[in-house]
């Protein structure tokens, strides 16, 4: 068995948002980069299949230079290869997509694994659209996965329950917390890493087909106020103000 | 044209799919807009006409009575290219976000997910929408002839417009599909997803224990509203699911209100839920982070607020 698990570099979730000059961008100064926390999912269950049934597990990464630190992290973590796919088009989720199914296609993956979003542009997008490019089954906001030969089961956060898919291989499956518990590289696996080679590829050239023109800060709440009395009171003025004056209820 | 992927729940047009129609509407002007429902059924799509669809079109049959993305991806872009739609909308419901980005792909359109504004410049589409999970806000233009987008629920107003509604139907597409929907576990016993509710009544590590979520069941049942879970109450081993967790790694909501109880505010927390209209804090800590978000807050025990609240409301009647 073959798998692809695409990972993407993204600010550490604890980042505190300020907008470069230019106003269309996150400022990247001190920002720490790490793993888009939900691909963590996604090469933990690619892993998993590795030790259960025998497959290779390639990582790869759609961005510049500085993303081959998450690719280099994935080959500590057990990886087998690790891919960079050259590219600044990384802002239009149809344009990864794109470059990730032009790199995919004809190799023989009968896995592709994500993130079911890639943390901060939060589009939940590229899974579906590199399934379709591909022509192949999607389950995407997975939360478990059983897969034979030819076949998966997936368990996805549905419309108020647990839906489950099934459907052929190849296929994209996007991972949703709970899929897995992700475990952490051990120093073995970061020195092994090291002395790995990560691929580096030109992403295939394509045209994106939208721009950010604007990144802007959401506007300050106003001062709320805090409610007097006893539990009592607070409860019939809150309820009072809900209905009388926010007219919410 | 702009096309509406409109979604039936219990013969019932949903109200985020109503959103997405009317705010189509809106940015029409008098271009035509036009309403699509797959299904085994579409009983109930002709509402879609008060809501401003000039045309309803119906795809049904018994091939789409379990959902296959890539065969209604299939069918929604066909609509697409039938109706010579250059703007494609649909509710960022979880079957809306499934499906759409496959279609986007299907029909080299470019993708925004989860607008919360729209506008049309230079008869494109123009989107805002949340992004670092709601930390900031992008405004996307798009370059593509096609242009998808997804609209959060709760953030559009559903407004009676009406319009002619002239049914048309387009036959199933002959697809043979990959993947499909067998079956559903665990339903979710009626209740709305959270990212839907208009009212949502969240608990925090200060509930202290899983059992005691039954006093935010109990206010929710009494005003109308779902309960919800910070990640300090579901990672606390309490039993509660993931599926109901709000913040950065659960869901991003909107509620008309929301209700934090017992819950400090960590960023992560506050990612997922800062874009409600109006926010209620109940803490014991004065200094929590939560109450410089909300629009009340009440410092004391939620053991005893939460109760006479619940009283309060079933006092008053208030579940919609």
């Amino acid at each position: 068995m073959k798998i692809l698990v695409a990972l993407k570099q993204v600010p550490d979730t604890e980042t505190k948002i300020k907008v470069a000059a230019g106003g269309t961008s996150l400022d990247p100064a001190d920002v720490k980069w790490i793993t888009s926390p939900y691909d963590e999912y996604a090469l933990e269950e690619g892993l998993r299949l590795k030790e259960a049934k025998g497959a290779e597990v390639t990582t790869v990464s759609v961005g510049e230079e500085k993303a081959k630190d998450v690719l280099r992290n994935s080959l500590a973590l057990g990886a087998d290869n690790a891919v960079l796919l050259k590219s600044t088009e990384t802002g239009d989720p149809l344009a990864v997509a794109k470059i990730l199914a032009a790199y995919a296609e004809g190799k023989g993956f009968d896995l592709v694994l994500f993130g079911n979003k890639g943390f901060g542009s939060d589009n939940g997008a590229v899974g579906a659209m590199v399934a379709e490019l591909l022509g192949i089954s999607q389950a995407n906001l997975v939360t478990k996965l059983e897969v034979s030969e030819s076949t998966f089961r997936a368990e996805r956060e549905g419309d108020g329950g647990t839906e489950v898919v099934e459907g052929t291989l190849p296929a994209v499956i996007t991972a949703q917390r709970g899929l897995n518990e992700p475990r952490y590289a051990s120093l073995k696996g970061i020195m092994a890493a090291k002395k790995k080679t990560i691929e580096e590829v030109d992403g295939a050239a394509v045209t994106a087909a939208m721009a950010v023109s604007a990144l802007t800060l959401p506007p300050a709440r106003p001062e709320g106020r805090k409610l007097d009395g006893d539990a009592a009171t607070q409860a019939q003025t809150l309820l009072g103000l809900l209905r009388d004056e926010a007219k919410v209820l | 044209m702009i096309l509406v992927f409109c979604e039936l729940k219990d013969g019932k047009i949903r109200k985020a799919s109503l959103e997405a129609l009317s705010e189509a509407r809106k940015l029409s002007g008098e271009a035509p807009v036009a309403a699509l429902f797959v299904g085994a059924s579409c009983a109930g799509s002709s509402d879609a006409a008060a809501f401003g669809a000039d045309a309803i079109i119906k795809v049904e049959g018994p091939a789409l009575g379990a959902y296959s993305s890539d065969l209604f991806a299939a069918v929604i872009a066909d609509a697409v290219k039938a109706k010579g739609a250059t703007a494609l909308l649909g509710a960022a419901t979880p079957l809306g976000k499934d499906v759409l980005p496959r279609v986007a792909a299907k029909l080299d359109a470019g993708y925004a997910a989860e607008v919360t504004s729209l506008a049309l410049v230079g008869g494109k589409l123009q989107a805002i929408r949340p992004v670092y999970a709601g930390k900031a806000f992008a405004t996307v233009d798009f370059t593509s002839g096609i242009q998808v987008a997804s609209t959060r629920p709760n953030v559009f107003s559903a407004t009676e417009c009406p319009k002619a509604g002239a049914v048309e139907t387009l036959p199933v597409p002959a697809v043979d599909f990959k993947a499909i929907v067998k079956e559903i576990l665990a339903k979710g016993g009626g209740k709305q997803d959270l990212t839907e509710a208009d009212v949502i009544v969240a608990g925090g590590r200060g509930l202290k224990e899983g059992a005691n979520f039954k006093l935010l069941e109990d206010l929710a049942d009494a005003i109308g509203g779902v309960v919800g879970a910070s990640r300090a109450a579901v990672d606390a081993g309490w039993g509660i699911p993931h599926s109901m967790q709000v913040g950065q790694t659960g869901k991003v909501v909107s509620p008309t209100l929301y209700i934090a109880c017992g819950i400090s505010g960590a960023i992560q927390h506050v990612a997922g839920m800062s874009g409600s209209k109006v926010i209620v804090a109940i803490n014991k800590d004065p200094e929590a982070p939560i109450f410089k978000l909300a629009n009340y807050g009440i410092v004391g025990d939620l053991f005893e607020v939460l109760p006479e609240l619940t009283k309060a409301a079933k006092a008053l009647s208030l579940a919609k």
